[in-house]
């Protein structure tokens, strides 16, 4: 199994999220990741899908999603030609002992600090897969009570749009 | 936002319900969501609707109380009005629309809809929905059909305003006609019906995400035509989709061009003449031997409008495994899903087989390529195993008999519905189609109770031609209820029960493969059995002619009076043999090299 990363650009029209995630359940596929927002244009948002199959079920995905009449285009991002974020917030606990060395592993890994509580902090961090995993790893020992991620996030490098694309023609 | 519209079709003719003064093309008229509901099904020239009216939809049946363009036929139950709808759809290629209420008045229609989408039925669903004030708090006769619905409808939409319904009911057309046919689900709140709004025509269909392929690519069609020049042993797999593209006079001429033989699936019967010598029959799990091995032997297949379904394929991975594979097919989906394709060819088959004509032409300068000794092993496997059956032991009615003198008594021009199980085989088999749409079944989704209600269908949709349902004795008890629709709107079908007293095909398996052990398969409907129900007092409390027949020398009498019969539907309950089997058999799961031509006999073939 691999993973690949698709940008769906999609109505947004209510059920739209169900269509796509029923037809990931449905045919089989499974789904590491999902996130979902608005993109550039008015009504229309984009979902970043991070899929785990071998090369020609994803074939499949991507021709029975585009299948669905809300979804405009896909694209597989390559990982070379795209950036590519995970965004965290990490409830870890705290006291005067290891405040200090908390603090000193969110400056290494430019993290951030977003609530302070006596007994704990709420971190932010963005990155790859790679750099939360460390981060998490590292704060591990200090224990951490809570996380909430987000789905991953990719864009295109360069100036290219796939928005525009889809319009040109 | 930027956007692309389409352009509705349009009737030339555009006729207007009683009452309505205003050109609705010229001018906007008020007007309410249920009158827009009828205006919009009329001007998009809709004739016949099949529905059932409940709480939720009670708006719109008002308005359709009135209308002089579009006539309903009230049915006895949803399903009846959805199986009606694709029958109809399937025998002339018009969209068929089945309308019910919000809760199970909805949930009812999904068998059908399911069918339809298995099959690429053009089916437009429309159903009442409670307010949308009510939506999401479990309200009287409330269900999520748009939701039911989403993993069996090629789209659905969920309308809450009067004034979205024109746009909404064109589009749901739109996309059930075009590309790949389906089913397409409306559903329209109660509140949306009642409101006011103004209506307009043609309306803005904003579908970016809608586009249908339908002109293929000329490499891929030139390296298609190249390799159906050099291929030795050719055969053209043909599916449902040449019916729904109306492709059959191409395909003709193609076949001709080529040489090539060809085979007919389930969904594709009628697509090419029986009668043609090119012809090798139904490929798949009961298709004849010298289809089925002629897409073993191959060394091109040209799938045309077809899936590579299991029961075609038997197990994939031995599947003609010398041949090279060209799919055609409108929906990109389905090429290289089962089966990997060397050319992969997406457009409408209509078209595609015309290009692909004339490539082959360009590039053999006319003259058909050099098969000869493919058609000598061909035409030796027909000469050893042509379809036959033999006379059940048991000195009772072979049903084989019985179907092929119903397709030969009636004729070509029939329209011939079936059930699903061992009667839709021998349907299939036995009765010789020489044109599209004259086939109905229930193909991928293997819906007992199709048949009554689709040859219902049917003959609204087709009046002057005899409309046969071939039915089992279970399937007969699924759907039977639309017989009172039959006989109160002056619809004359023919059902022929082929009454064998069981679940046929899943005793056959059970006999086959569960070493006899015929669990929950007796319906004792048949010989020496309670025969309950009595389908003869069933046929006659309905108001339907009854006839029952025990032996052969009765069979074509019986048709005969069906034939003659008219002014009221018939069933005709043919007591049969239960012990007859459909062959030839594949066993599923295995290659089709394994096909049976009837118990414990296998051809000989040379395999490579």
């Amino acid at each position: 199994m691999s993973t690949h990363v698709l940008s769906l650009l999609v109505e947004d029209k209510p059920g739209l999220l169900t269509r796509v995630a029923g037809l990931f359940a449905r045919r089989g596929f499974n789904i590491e990741s999902l996130a979902v927002g608005h993109s550039e244009i008015e009504g229309l948002s984009r979902i970043t899908v991070v899929v785990d199959v071998d090369a020609l079920p994803l074939e499949q995905v991507t021709k029975q999603l585009n299948k669905l009449v809300n979804v405009i285009k896909i694209v597989e991002l390559d990982p070379a030609q795209s950036v590519q974020r995970e965004h965290m917030l990490i409830k870890v606990k705290v006291d005067n002992v290891t405040r200090s060395q908390v603090l000193e592993a969110v400056t290494l890994f430019r993290a951030r600090v977003v609530d302070v509580a006596t007994d704990a902090l709420v971190i932010e961090v963005t990155g790859d897969a790679g750099k939360t995993n460390a981060f998490l790893r590292v704060l591990e020992p200090y224990g951490i009570k809570e996380i909430a991620q987000s789905g991953r996030l990719a864009i295109g490098r360069g100036s290219k749009s796939i928005t525009e694309r889809v319009f040109k023609s | 936002m930027p956007t692309e519209s389409q352009n509705v079709p349009m009737p030339p003719t555009p006729k207007t319900g009683a009452g309505a003064a205003a050109n609705p093309l010229t001018g906007p008229e008020t007007m309410t969501g249920s009158g827009a509901i009828l205006r919009s099904l009329e001007l998009l020239g809709i004739k016949d609707v099949f529905g059932l009216p409940g709480g939720a939809i009670i708006p719109f049946y008002d308005e359709l109380m009135s209308s002089t363009a579009i006539r309903h036929i009230l049915v006895r139950h949803e399903q009846g009005a959805g199986h009606a709808a694709e029958g109809y759809a399937s025998s002339s290629n018009k969209v068929g629309v089945a309308i019910a209420t919000s809760g199970p008045g909805a949930t009812n229609l999904v068998t059908a809809i399911a069918d339809a989408y298995m099959d690429s039925v053009p089916l437009l669903a429309i159903t009442g929905q409670v307010f949308s004030t009510l939506m999401g708090t479990d309200a009287f006769q409330e269900a999520d059909i748009v939701g039911i619905t989403m993993p069996i409808t090629k789209h659905s939409f969920l309308v809450k305003r009067a004034e979205d319904i024109p746009a909404t009911i064109a589009a749901a057309h739109l996309i059930a006609s075009t590309g790949r046919p389906g089913p397409v689900l409306v559903d329209i709140t109660k509140d949306a019906q009642q409101g006011e709004m103004v209506f307009t025509w043609p309306p803005k269909i904003d579908l970016p995400g809608y586009r249908p392929i339908t002109k293929a690519h000329g490499k891929q069609i030139q390296a298609a035509a190249q390799l159906l020049a050099e291929a030795k042993k050719p055969v053209l797999y043909v599916g449902g989709g040449v019916i729904r593209a109306q492709a059959s006079a191409e395909l003709k001429v193609l076949a001709e061009a080529s040489g090539a033989p060809v085979v007919t699936t389930l969904m594709a019967r009628g697509a090419f003449p029986d009668s043609h010598p090119q012809h090798l029959g139904m490929p798949g799990m009961h298709g004849t031997v010298p289809a089925v091995l002629s897409l073993q032997q191959a060394d091109l297949i040209i799938s045309l409008g077809a899936r590579f379904d299991d029961r075609v394929t038997g197990k994939v991975s031995l599947f003609a495994p010398l041949a090279k594979i060209v799919h055609v097919d409108v929906d990109p989906a389905e090429i290289s899903k089962i089966r990997n394709a060397d050319v992969p060819i997406v457009g409408d088959a209509k078209d595609v087989i015309a290009d692909l004509t004339a490539a082959l032409a360009e590039v053999t300068g006319g003259t058909a390529p050099d098969i000869a000794d493919w058609w000598t092993n061909l035409n030796d496997l027909r000469e050893r195993y042509p379809l036959g059956y033999s006379k059940p032991s048991d000195g009772l009615l072979a049903p084989q008999y019985v179907i092929q003198r119903i397709g030969e008594l009636t004729g070509p021009e029939g329209i011939y519905a079936a059930g699903v199980g061992q009667h839709q085989m021998w349907s299939a088999q036995f009765i010789k189609y020489e044109r599209p749409n004259a086939w109905l079944n229930s193909g991928g989704a293997g819906t007992m109770g199709y048949s009554v209600p689709a040859a219902m269908g049917a003959k609204v949709a087709e009046p002057d031609r005899v409309v046969w349902a071939i039915d089992g004795d279970g399937c007969f008890q699924m759907t039977n209820q639309e017989l009172a629709t039959c006989v109160i709107n002056n619809i004359p079908i023919k059902v022929a029960i082929i009454n064998n007293s069981s679940l046929g095909m899943v005793r056959q398996w059970q006999t086959m493969f569960y070493d006899g052990r015929h669990s929950f398969t007796d319906l004792n409907t048949g010989h020496e059995t309670a025969m309950v129900p009595d389908f003869v007092k069933l046929a006659d409390a309905y108001g339907a002619l009854g006839i029952r027949v025990r032996t052969e020398e009765e069979v074509d009498a019986a048709i005969k009076l069906a034939l003659e019969t008219n002014d009221r539907p018939v069933v005709i309950d043919f007591i049969v043999s239960r012990d007859a089997m459909v062959w030839p058999m594949v066993p599923q799961g295995l290659s089709n090299s394994s096909v049976q031509y009837a118990k414990d006999h296998a051809p000989a073939w040379e395999e490579e």
